[in-house]
């Protein structure tokens, strides 16, 4: 422990490094990722075109990726950016998906009604699909977070200070309590995120949390157990 | 008033919904579209709002062609309810009342107030307001349900098989409190159900439909029942099995009425000037062996 004690300062800058780089990724993507998974929803042309695309985008491994990027963008291999755009695009290509899927899964009967009582399909998308969306979402946000957090430790490899910085200059200085200190760091960082998002959704989905008391089959008619007959008469 | 002329849709998949419809729905009545499925009835309620365009023909609403209006301003100034209610799970019962005056920006503040009026006048208690739809019975859904189609004080209320999913004692509840509102409110409603009991009860004109939206006849439920246009209207209504044929028997000096199956419908209340009733005193009377039996009648001379 020794080491931890006299290196805090240096910790707490690659985690703050790490933080750069992660965070920027999980919300730019999944602000990028809404618009284009809507549009993977809405046609079934575009549906094709555009999850087959995240697909293969997921498919690239990330060190060619870094290699490449730069030379695209025309920025250093050792700037944050690269980083920053290689692991936004690898979060795209998850939450496309998962965008397109959680908006399938809204119920057509809602939807349905909520264009006929006004709503504009903008109004919708904000107000209805999207919100009835979140779990869906979310799940996959979570999976991103994660994701995005062990990615960024990769960065050490091509000179992009993080959280991975400490184990690759343990390794090479042969300090065992730096690589620890860093595998240690990163899990505790993903834990972080993963449970932010779900208290954030807790705050954003208050009508997940309450459990419903009774399973209505959708669409089937007259399912109306005992209990419900007496409730409604007891009020 | 709704006015159809000589309205068709065909959807893209060449199924012919409705053919050549005319028709007049008055102002301030219940209009009650009735047919088995296929009949086009769904499909005629949506034109009202513009959820489904005709292929040919126009609607008008008070002398407007709804054509010429913008969809979305004109389904939020119409009530709609619908069967499973249709509300948003995500959103309180006051919020999901409150939708569409929110929509069309009245104050949130003043929203609210009117939503929980409005759960008074629904027969719902206050206390449900912030409550989530899925902690809700089904009968409490679909009265939040007619609620929110009459949030924006609509002239035109639309009701698409509203009461189709809950047992038939909430049902029956809830039929009961339509006619109240009806009373109270004098909205415009147009009312689809399969249910001939339901259209004869709520109904001030009853349109039936066969296949394809033609119209096998339309007038108030005692004239149809009086005189079925034909065979088909004749079958739908159950007058030619003779289900709603009532005769008088004896039993031990007071008169018994009784339906085509034998079973009791009422008694003939003896202090009663007229020697034949008048079918309103027999459905208010009724043992309840014969579910509705009077109440046709009584929903056509209600006004």
């Amino acid at each position: 422990m020794n080491w931890v004690w006299s290196n805090l300062d240096l910790i707490w800058d690659r985690t703050l490094d790490h933080l750069v780089l992660s965070v920027p990724p999980i919300i730019l993507s999944f602000l990028i990722a809404l618009p284009l998974g809507w549009l993977a929803n809405r046609y079934r042309i575009s549906r094709g075109i555009i999850l087959t695309a995240g697909g293969l985008l997921y498919a690239i491994p990330s060190f060619p990726l870094f290699v490449v990027l730069p030379l695209i963008v025309g920025i250093s291999i050792r700037s944050p950016l690269n980083l920053i755009i290689a692991l936004t695009l690898y979060g795209i290509a998850l939450l496309v998906r998962v965008v397109a899927d959680g908006l399938a899964s809204v119920d057509a009967d809602t939807r349905q009604s909520a264009t006929a009582v006004g709503f504009s399909t903008w109004s919708a998308f904000w107000q209805v699909d999207l919100p009835l969306a979140g779990p869906v979402l979310l799940a996959g946000l979570r999976v991103v977070a994660v994701s995005t957090v062990s990615l960024a430790t990769v960065g050490a490899v091509i000179g992009v200070q993080s959280l991975g910085s400490l184990f690759t200059d343990g390794f090479q200085r042969g300090i065992q309590e730096e690589i620890i200190t860093g595998i240690v760091l990163s899990v505790a960082l993903a834990l972080f995120f993963d449970w932010a998002l779900v208290m954030l959704g807790r705050l954003a989905m208050p009508w997940t949390r309450r459990g419903s008391r009774k399973t209505r089959s959708p669409g089937g008619p007259a399912v109306q157990s005992e209990p419900d007959l007496v409730r409604t008469a007891t009020r | 008033m709704i006015e159809y002329r000589s309205v068709t849709k065909q959807f893209p998949d060449g199924t012919l919904a409705v053919e050549d419809f005319s028709l007049v729905l008055p102002s301030r009545q219940t209009t009650v579209f009735v047919g088995s499925s296929g009949s086009g009835k769904t499909t005629l309620l949506r034109m009202i709002n513009r959820m489904v365009d005709p292929t040919s023909g126009t609607i008008e609403i008070d002398g407007v062609d709804i054509a010429t209006l913008a969809p979305v301003n004109l389904r939020r100034s119409i009530g709609y309810v619908m069967q499973n209610s249709g509300l948003l799970p995500h959103r309180t019962v006051v919020n999901n009342v409150a939708t569409v005056p929110l929509l069309r920006g009245v104050p949130r503040q003043k929203a609210r107030e009117n939503a929980l009026a409005l759960l008074d006048t629904v027969g719902l208690d206050r206390s449900l307001a912030d409550r989530y739809p899925s902690q809700l019975s089904g009968g409490q859904q679909q009265r939040v349900g007619v609620a929110r189609g009459l949030a924006v004080d609509p002239n035109i209320l639309l009701m698409d098989e509203p009461f189709g999913a809950v047992d038939p004692i909430v049902r029956a509840e809830l039929q009961q409190e339509l006619r109240r509102l009806q009373v109270e409110l004098d909205k415009t409603v147009v009312f689809v159900t399969h249910d001939i009991e339901e259209a004869f009860l709520l109904g001030d004109q009853v349109v039936i439909l066969r296949t394809g939206g033609q119209i096998a006849q339309v007038g108030t439920p005692s004239e149809i029942l009086a005189n079925p246009a034909d065979e088909f209207v004749a079958s739908f209504v159950g007058a030619d099995r003779g289900k709603r044929a009532l005769h008088f028997e004896n039993h031990n000096g007071s008169d018994i009425l009784v339906d085509s199956e034998g079973r009791i419908a009422g008694v003939i209340e003896t202090d009663a000037a007229a020697s034949v009733p008048p079918p309103q005193s027999v459905s208010e009377s009724k043992a309840g062996s014969v579910s509705g039996s009077g109440a046709p009648a009584q929903g056509g001379d209600q006004r």
